[in-house]
This record gives structure tokens, C-alpha cells and sequence, in this order.
């Protein structure tokens, strides 16, 4: 309790005033805790698992996964997520197809299925927990930004 | 009407921030000016990643001022289009909250004071202070006084102007780089058997090879786009067989035909035995062999780079010792045959069918071999030896420096090739593979450096380990980190690395873009600009050099590490920092600040600000007033001209997606040390080890050792440590991107479940992991993408909440250096949280 009133203390000191604010502890991450000191550590977080889509960042981000992938095997034998993710599965499955990039060989050419080096599906796509941030982290999008740019030349829309 | 929260405002002030950073009128002005057509135009530029050693090329958008989006870059050889998760999500690793804008320095009173609060200062004081400290600790104590510590993630520029304001300008040689915690032992192997740094191969052995052989590399998760070209390889060929050896199972097992999990530091009793089965089954290549190799025996009983009144050092016979006699084949054979294959089962826990099989990969003439390997045999306290034992079973079999045929040592930070290694920034080391200690070398950089004679100092300086050391003796007393949070990074962090930051004596300075932990334990925090930020330059770990521009201007007053290192350069005169004996023989020299000397010295500042590209920003040289990254490029690549390590030219690297060095005549190298692909190897020789005087590469014969720590009764476990894929290194970046937070937000202790059943605990139970130096508390995880075997706990280093570097030992690798990070004796202690 104590540790996260300071934790949330720290991330509004930074989020208000930079580090503007005279202090003995900048290390944000971790959240007042003096560095010999070694706080409780977080109860190990749920995986979000409500198969809601979020709004990626840019087009190019791969899609975060909405659901759990507990014992999922994806090794020599098999491949859990295609299950569900393949051209064959989605009627049934009702998932998104993997991206037709999927497809592409090293040399941008159309395979009969999904290309190998795109196997092993969680070195780009992985699971949220709850855990909150532990810093606010200020990207904007590109249409945020475009909105910005429209609104400083008067634009009406 | 939506309700406005929290994050809208923070992301609205964002905006106006970057707007007005990007000179966009805040008032409605010449707004018909713009069309929609160009509202909607993003600006893509290459970069290479910001991550790790494997160089992929990313493609980065810009719009009013700010990285709005990253992806792949589909023209780079590296990757063809592919990022793993950090690389995507790099469009914000640059906007964490806490970002740091301006210097800090402890205070009490309006005065610095070690004990005091950080308050912001300006670069002037910043400078003065810590100008102040360092002409001081010169003027008392000499050179041996100060130290810097920088890092593989430092661009080719920065770390070149570092190690010269330490080497040429305060002729100290305690330069180190954080490099020295990861390829060491790497730079050790390569210089002990080869003569010369880095891999002979690249990857374009990965599309060539008929198996591959992970040796302590979790590849899966920690070189995920070389993995992808492993993999692709993999499927699309099913006769590639893949080995995978190490102390516990992970993500790379999916892929493995071959699993073998070994008993710590075993590895050296595995290879000994593979080199005797090649020998015992005949599979030598007796050609290959008479003709480019020698054998050697080397020093044993070497110690384990502890202290030196620790018992261990004053127990060895040979203690750092790298020497070695000559040997014939005959006596090598004899040497290995006591390594059979039922002593290396035995030894290693491996049973012996799998031994067997892995042998049969390098033994078999008609089988191309890739070995990769990383920290797992780096941080090892034998981990020159086992680079040395990796080579002498591609040697034996002469498969090596072909397509296919590559033992390759991966690297772990994006620039540990380039800046750390090839610039020389490590404390023993020149450019170009000189080392301090060879007066020819000394020459050769005064001669370059238009120098005097004897300016460059003869000692080898304090590498990383002894640096903290000696910062808890009081013997440095100034020190400036740069690019890396060694506080998390380094061993032992409770008996050596917060003692030694926190001495009284002692002043210690911190570039950072963000507020790490190793900013806390700093006494001056100074802001930096990070990655595209900066014009910059990377080496990855296949020799390819890459460059990007500055493609956003840094926040608040942040600035690149080179500037600072160059400003600060103007702070000191050469009357101040050098002895009279160097000025009086070269009067000439007198009372030049050593800006003037080392930087504004008619190379370094030779070119224009109007070589500079027009469309993007360059904060150093418009500072400066002449394009210093072009200059400092140029007289740093003077080293490697003609010398094995031919770079191309500055406005070449801006156009393309990075070549390979040697780059001769405008063509890169891919395979080096053989007759065809190298232009340095001698027509009619086949193949030649050209950093060896005699052209040929050295086998040699090394026993096994135990580790420098092992569990006993008391502390019955062994700590591994490591990484994850969604965090890199110390998670100072990574930890701040929300995704990647929230897919791994903390450190657990991976254990085996009867281990965990043993004790009482289960997953998610709270425990104290302790050993002789330190402890941390986590919580158990038995079900996660690392299994243990019984008796091994993995805990990953990235946290900052967790410091598990409080609890490993500080034995390095006698020879390189390099700390063990993989071995040490812990317990483990349920806790009721």
C-alpha cells in the first residue's frame, strides 16, 4: 500500500514537472524505493483475456492478443494459433486472419501457406496482463497529430 | 460530449510540445499554405534498430516533428521487412514521461553535496562542477583518477570521441564499455585463436547451413529475427537439424531436433569430447588442418578474476594467465582422449545418445555446421576458452569461412561490434585491434591523432569489473557513465557497485535519457539525446555498419552523448591535463584546450556544416559549426584502411542499408579468411588467418574447470540470469513502452515445479532469492517459458524493482574479463507477501 502511494507519487511528479522537483529518488521505475532496498514485489498479474481488439498504435504494429495462451504449443509439430488464425480456421473460428504479409517469403514472393519465418507467432504478438504502467508514456498517433497540424491552420473539421 | 481524461490531456500537451519543438506557428498563419495531400504525407527514413546485435533496419515515419510509426525495413538484407515486438514498438521507446530535459545535480544549500537532492542545473554549472572534480583528481592523484564507463550501444562517433578525450586527452586508459559484461570473452576467443576481431562468417550463413548448434543462446527470444532465418531454414529444408544445448530449457527447445540441457559450465567437458570423437571417428580434415592450423596448450588453473586476496585468486597456480606452448596433433589428440563419451555423459548430465548425435553434426564431412552462441558461453569464467574450444572443432573439421560453415559469436547490443570493439573503447584497447600496451600501436594513433609522442599512456586501464572496485577503494575518484545502467547491469551490486558510487571520495556523473537506477546513484545526472535523436552509426555482429540521421530533435536541453563529450573537451587546456615533459618537446601544444586539440585539429573539422543533409537536423555540428560526425568518422576509419578493416565512406553508409567490412574497392566482405570472398587472403593460398603472422589459426587444448561458485548445502540453487524478448537489457526503454510493460512487467523466479513443491511454494508465492552478497525478493514462477531443471533458478535482470545483480558474484573470465553472470550458489527462502 505504501509502496504504491509512492509509485503513484513518483508518476505524477514526473508526469507534472519533469524531474523539476527537487528530490533524493528519480529512478521512476521504481516507484520511491531506495536502491538497497527491495520493495514487495507485484502479485503475478491475470492475462487480459476478453478477446477485444485494440486500437493499434500505427498500421504496422502487430495486433497485441486478446486472450490467453496458456500451453499453447507452437514448436516443430505444431502450431497452436493457427488453429484459429489460418485462412481454413477463421469461418469457424471467427479470429483474424494472420495478415497476408504472412505469406511473403524472405524474398516477398506468395507461399502456398504461411511462411516459416513467421512461425513462432508470439516473437511479435503477445499477451497484455493487467499490470498498470509504471510511467505514462506520451506517443501520439498519427491522427492525433494531423488533427493537431489541421487545427493550428484553422482548418473547420 | 466525451469526458476528457487524463491521458487525453497528457497526449494534447504532447502535441503542443512537439509542435512547437517543430517550429509549427501556434497562431493560425499561412494556414492555406498547406495542402491536404501534404498534411497527410509521412516522412520515412531508415535507422537501424535501437536494440540489440542483430542491426535490422527499420523504417521510421515522421510528421510535425515527432516518430509517429516504425515498421521493418523490406529493403535491408538483415531483416527483409521483419521487427520482433521491441522493434515495432520503437516509435515509443523515445516518449516515456520521464524523459530527463536537463541536468541534475545533488545539492543541499546551493551547493553540490553528495548526500543532497537532485535539482536542476544548468550545462554551465553541470560542466563547471564536474570540471572542477576532474582537474582535482587529475592534479592529485594523475590520470589513474578518473574513469568512464560507456557501452555497445554508444554510436561509432560517440564511443570514437570518448575513448580519444580519455586515451589522448586525459591519458587515462580506465575506458571501458559495458561491452566488456557481454562479448569479451567473444573479443578473447577471436584475438587468441584468429589473431584478428569478429566473425569470418555472416548471416547469410543461415539460408547455407545444414545444422545449427546453439551453445548457451536462447536465440528465440533474444535474437528473434535471426531466429526467424534459422527457423525459415528450418522448415523449409527438412533435412537441417537444429541443437540446442543448454542449463535450462527455452523458447529455442521448440525448434530443437536435438535438446540437450547441461550441467553448468560442462560445456567445456562437451566440446573436449566432440573434438576427440572427430578425432577418435577419423573425421579430421587432415588437408585443412597441415596447412592453416596450429596446436597449443594452454596455461591451466587460472583463477577466477576475483579480488586478489580472495581465496580463490591466491589458490590458483596460474592466476590470468593467457599463455600457451606449442603442441603437435598427435599431443592435442592424446589431451582430448581423456574426454569419452561416458565421462562427458556423466559429467554433463547429457545422456550420451544425445552427446553422440551432436558430435555426428560437426563430424560429418558433408553436414554444414553454423555454431551461435551468446552469454551463455561469454559470461562464463572460462568463456575465452570455450570461444577457443568452439573454434577448435570447426578448425579440426575445416569447416569454417564458407557459406554454411560458421562458428558465429552473436552480440548482444546493437554496437558492441562497431563502437565497443572495432573503435577500441575497452581499456586495453586502439582502434582498428591495437592495443594499448604495443608501442607500435601507440605510435600509429599519435600519427593519426597528430599527437605527440607519448601522449597515448602505456598502461592498460581499469576494465568494468575493476572500475567499481576501485571505485569502492576510493582509487577513481571521478567517473562518467554513458549509454548503459550499469547500477542494474553489473555484479555484486551490494558489496561493489553502490558502495563504490556512493564513496564519499567520489563524484560520479550519468548520461541518461531517462532517470535509471543508475542515475540515483549518481551525483550528476546529465540529459541525453537517445537514437534518432542523433545522426549515428551502429556495427552489428556481421561486420555491417549502419547509419541514420537525425530525424527529431531531442526534448528539453537533451543532448547525444558525442556533444558532451566534446564540450566538455573545451573545459581543459593541455597545460592543465598533460605533464611539462610532453609540452616542453612540443611547445606547440601549449595552452590549447584539448577541444582544439583532439576535435578542432583540421581533420575532425574539415568538413562543412553545409555537407550536412539539408532535410535533416544535426544538433552536434550545428553546435560546433562543422559536420563533426563526417570528420570523426573519417579520421577514425584512417585506422582500418589497408588494415583488414577497410570501412567505405562517410556518404556511402547514408545511402544504403550498411555493408560489410572489410569494404574493398566498394565491396563488401561476406566470408572472410578464404580465397574468393576475402581480398585480403593471398591468391593460390585457399585459406589464410591473416591476423596470425603465419596465416594459420591455433587449436588449443584447455581442461575443464569447475565454476567459480557451486550450491551446496547452504546455498543449494544455481542463479542463472538473463533476458526476455519484450525487454531489453536493463528495460530502461522497453519498460516505458505501456505494451511492452504489460506483456512482461516483472521479474519471476522460473524454478522447477518439485523444486518449488520441495519448499512449500507455488507459483506466484513470494521468496527471497539470497546468496552470500545479497538477496532480492520475487515471486515463483513454475509453469512459464523457462523450465528449469531441479536445482536451477533463471531470473531475468531487466526489472528495476528487482535488482537480481545484487545477489551474482563478481568472478570474471580471468582472461577476458568478463563476469560470469549465469553461475553462482543462492537460496531460496518462501516469505509470507
Amino acid at each position: 500500500m505504501k509502496r504504491q502511494t509512492a509509485l503513484i507519487a513518483a508518476i505524477l511528479a514526473a508526469a507534472i514537472g519533469g524531474a523539476a522537483l527537487a528530490q533524493q529518488s528519480v529512478a521512476t521505475l521504481r516507484g520511491g524505493t531506495p536502491l538497497a532496498d527491495n520493495a514487495d514485489p507485484m502479485v503475478i498479474p491475470k492475462v487480459v483475456n476478453t478477446d477485444l481488439r485494440q486500437v493499434r498504435n500505427y498500421p504496422e504494429q502487430p495486433p497485441l492478443i486478446p486472450h490467453k495462451i496458456d500451453g499453447y504449443q507452437i514448436d516443430l509439430n505444431a502450431n497452436k494459433c493457427l488453429t484459429c488464425h489460418s485462412r481454413e480456421a477463421i469461418e469457424i473460428s471467427q479470429a483474424p486472419m494472420v495478415s497476408i504479409t504472412h505469406f511473403m517469403s524472405r524474398d516477398n514472393q506468395f507461399l502456398a501457406s504461411v511462411t516459416p519465418r513467421r512461425y513462432f507467432c508470439n516473437q511479435c504478438h503477445v499477451v497484455q496482463t493487467e499490470a498498470r504502467p509504471l510511467v505514462e508514456n506520451g506517443f501520439v498517433d498519427i491522427d492525433s497529430v494531423l488533427e493537431y497540424v489541421k487545427n493550428q491552420q484553422g482548418g473547420s473539421d | 460530449m466525451t469526458e476528457v481524461t487524463r491521458r487525453d490531456v497528457i497526449k494534447a500537451q504532447a502535441v503542443a510540445a512537439a509542435a512547437a519543438a517543430a517550429g509549427i506557428p501556434i497562431p493560425a498563419a499561412a494556414q492555406n499554405l498547406i495542402t491536404e495531400a501534404e498534411l497527410t504525407d509521412l516522412k520515412w527514413s531508415k535507422a537501424p534498430c535501437r536494440f540489440c546485435g542483430t542491426g535490422c533496419s527499420i523504417m521510421v515515419a515522421t510528421k510535425a516533428g515527432r516518430v509517429v510509426a516504425t515498421h521493418g525495413d523490406a529493403e535491408a538484407e538483415v531483416n527483409r521487412g521483419l521487427n520482433c515486438v521491441k522493434g515495432y514498438f520503437l516509435s515509443k521507446i523515445m516518449y516515456g514521461q520521464d524523459r530527463l530535459t536537463q541536468p541534475l545535480l545533488r545539492k543541499r544549500d546551493g551547493q553540490y553535496y553528495k548526500d543532497g537532492d537532485f535539482e536542476p542545473v544548468s550545462w554551465d554549472e553541470a560542466f563547471d562542477t564536474m570540471a572542477e572534480k576532474w582537474k582535482k583528481a587529475l592534479a592529485e592523484k594523475g590520470p589513474g583518477a578518473i574513469g568512464m564507463f560507456g557501452s555497445g550501444q554508444w554510436t561509432v562517433w560517440e564511443g570514437y570521441a570518448a575513448a580519444k578525450l580519455m586515451k589522448a586527452g586525459f591519458r587515462s586508459n580506465n575506458i571501458d564499455p559495458n561491452a566488456r559484461h557481454c562479448m569479451a570473452s567473444a573479443v578473447g576467443g577471436f584475438m587468441r585463436t584468429f589473431g584478428i576481431d569478429e566473425p569470418m562468417g555472416c548471416y547469410d550463413d543461415f539460408e547455407n547451413a545444414d545444422a545449427f548448434v546453439l551453445w548457451g543462446s536462447n536465440m528465440a527470444e533474444m535474437h528473434p529475427i535471426l531466429w526467424t532465418r534459422l527457423a525459415d531454414r528450418r522448415f523449409s529444408h527438412p533435412h537441417v537439424k537444429v541443437a540446442v544445448l543448454s542449463t535450462f530449457i527455452h523458447r529455442s527447445f521448440d525448434l530443437a531436433d536435438i535438446p540437450a540441457v547441461f550441467t553448468p559450465h560442462t560445456d567445456l567437458v562437451i566440446l573436449n569430447y566432440i573434438a576427440n570423437y572427430i578425432i577418435q571417428n577419423g573425421a579430421v580434415n587432415e588437408d585443412f588442418v597441415s596447412k592453416h592450423v596450429n596446436f597449443r596448450r594452454g596455461a591451466t588453473d587460472i583463477g577466477y578474476g576475483l579480488r586478489d586476496d580472495h581465496p580463490l585468486q591466491q589458490a590458483a597456480a596460474n592466476p590470468n594467465s593467457g599463455a600457451s606452448e606449442e603442441m603437435t596433433f598427435e599431443e592435442f589428440a592424446e589431451f582430448v582422449s581423456e574426454y569419452t563419451l561416458e565421462k562427458a555423459a556423466e559429467m554433463s548430465g547429457v545422456p550420451a545418445d544425445t552427446l553422440e548425435n551432436i558430435a555426428k553434426l560437426y563430424a560429418d564431412p558433408d553436414t554444414k555446421v553454423m555454431s551461435l552462441w551468446t552469454m551463455g558461453v561469454n559470461q562464463h569464467t572460462r568463456g575465452v576458452w570455450v570461444n577457443n574450444m568452439i573454434y577448435n572443432v570447426h578448425l579440426l573439421t575445416g569447416k569454417i569461412s564458407q557459406p554454411g560453415n560458421s562458428p558465429f559469436s552473436l552480440t548482444g547490443q546493437p554496437s558492441a561490434c562497431g563502437t565497443a570493439r572495432e573503435v577500441g573503447t575497452f581499456s586495453h584497447r586502439l582502434p582498428a585491434d591495437m592495443v594499448v600496451k604495443n608501442p607500435e600501436h601507440r605510435a600509429i594513433a599519435e600519427k593519426i591523432w597528430q599527437l605527440p609522442e607519448g601522449t597515448v599512456p602505456d598502461w592498460n586501464g581499469a576494465h568494468a569489473v575493476v572500475q567499481n572496485r576501485k571505485l569502492k577503494d576510493g582509487e577513481i575518484n571521478c567517473y562518467w557513465v554513458q549509454v548503459n545502467n550499469n547500477m542494474q547491469a553489473a555484479p555484486n551490486m551490494m558489496e561493489e557497485g553502490l558502495p563504490g558510487y556512493r564513496n564519499p571520495d567520489n563524484f560520479i556523473v550519468v548520461s541518461d535519457a531517462y532517470p535509471t537506477v543508475t542515475a540515483e546513484a549518481a551525483d550528476l545526472i546529465l540529459p541525453a539525446a537517445m537514437w534518432v535523436e542523433k545522426e549515428g552509426a551502429y556495427g552489428n555482429a556481421e561486420r555491417r555498419t549502419q547509419f541514420w540521421y537525425q530525424l527529431v530533435n531531442a526534448p528539453g536541453e537533451s543532448k547525444s552523448d558525442m556533444w558532451q563529450v566534446v564540450e566538455f573537451s573545451k573545459r581543459f587546456t593541455t597545460d592543465e591535463v598533460w605533464p611539462a615533459e610532453i609540452l616542453d618537446a612540443n611547445p606547440e601544444y601549449k595552452g590549447k584546450t584539448l577541444f582544439e586539440v583532439l576535435f578542432a585539429n583540421g581533420k575532425v573539422d574539415q568538413y562543412e556544416l553545409t555537407e550536412k543533409a539539408k532535410e535533416y537536423g544535426n544538433h552536434e555540428s550545428e553546435d560546433f559549426g562543422f559536420y563533426i560526425q563526417k570528420g570523426l568518422f573519417e579520421e577514425y576509419a584512417e585506422f582500418g584502411r589497408g588494415k583488414a578493416h577497410d570501412l567505405a565512406s562517410f556518404d556511402t553508409y547514408h545511402e544504403i542499408r550498411g555493408l560489410r567490412w572489410p569494404v574493398v574497392d566498394g565491396k563488401e566482405t561476406q566470408w572472410r579468411f578464404k580465397e574468393g570472398y576475402d581480398p585480403y587472403v593471398t591468391p593460390g593460398s585457399d585459406f589464410e588467418f591473416y591476423g596470425k603472422p603465419d596465416g594459420k589459426a591455433v587449436i588449443f587444448a584447455l581442461p575443464f574447470e569447475p565454476a567459480a561458485e557451486s550450491p551446496d548445502d547452504e546455498y543449494p540453487f544455481w542463479l542463472t540470469t538473463g533476458r526476455v524478448l519484450e525487454h531489453w537489457h536493463s528495460g530502461s526503454m522497453t519498460q516505458r513502452v505501456p505494451e511492452l510493460h504489460k506483456a512482461v512487467p516483472d521479474a519471476l523466479v522460473y524454478m522447477h515445479p518439485d523444486d518449488a513443491q520441495a519448499m512449500g511454494v507455488r507459483r506466484g508465492s513470494a521468496v527471497k532469492v539470497e546468496s552470500r552478497r545479497g538477496h532480492i525478493v520475487s515471486r515463483v514462477e513454475t509453469r512459464g517459458r523457462n523450465k528449469p531443471p531441479k536445482g536451477l533458478i533463471f531470473v531475468p535482470w531487466f526489472d528495476a524493482r528487482q535488482l537480481i545483480n545484487k545477489v551474482t558474484l563478481d568472478a570474471t573470465d580471468p582472461l577476458s574479463k568478463q563476469t560470469d553472470f549465469k553461475k553462482c550458489a543462492v537460496k531460496i527462502v518462501p516469505v509470507g507477501v
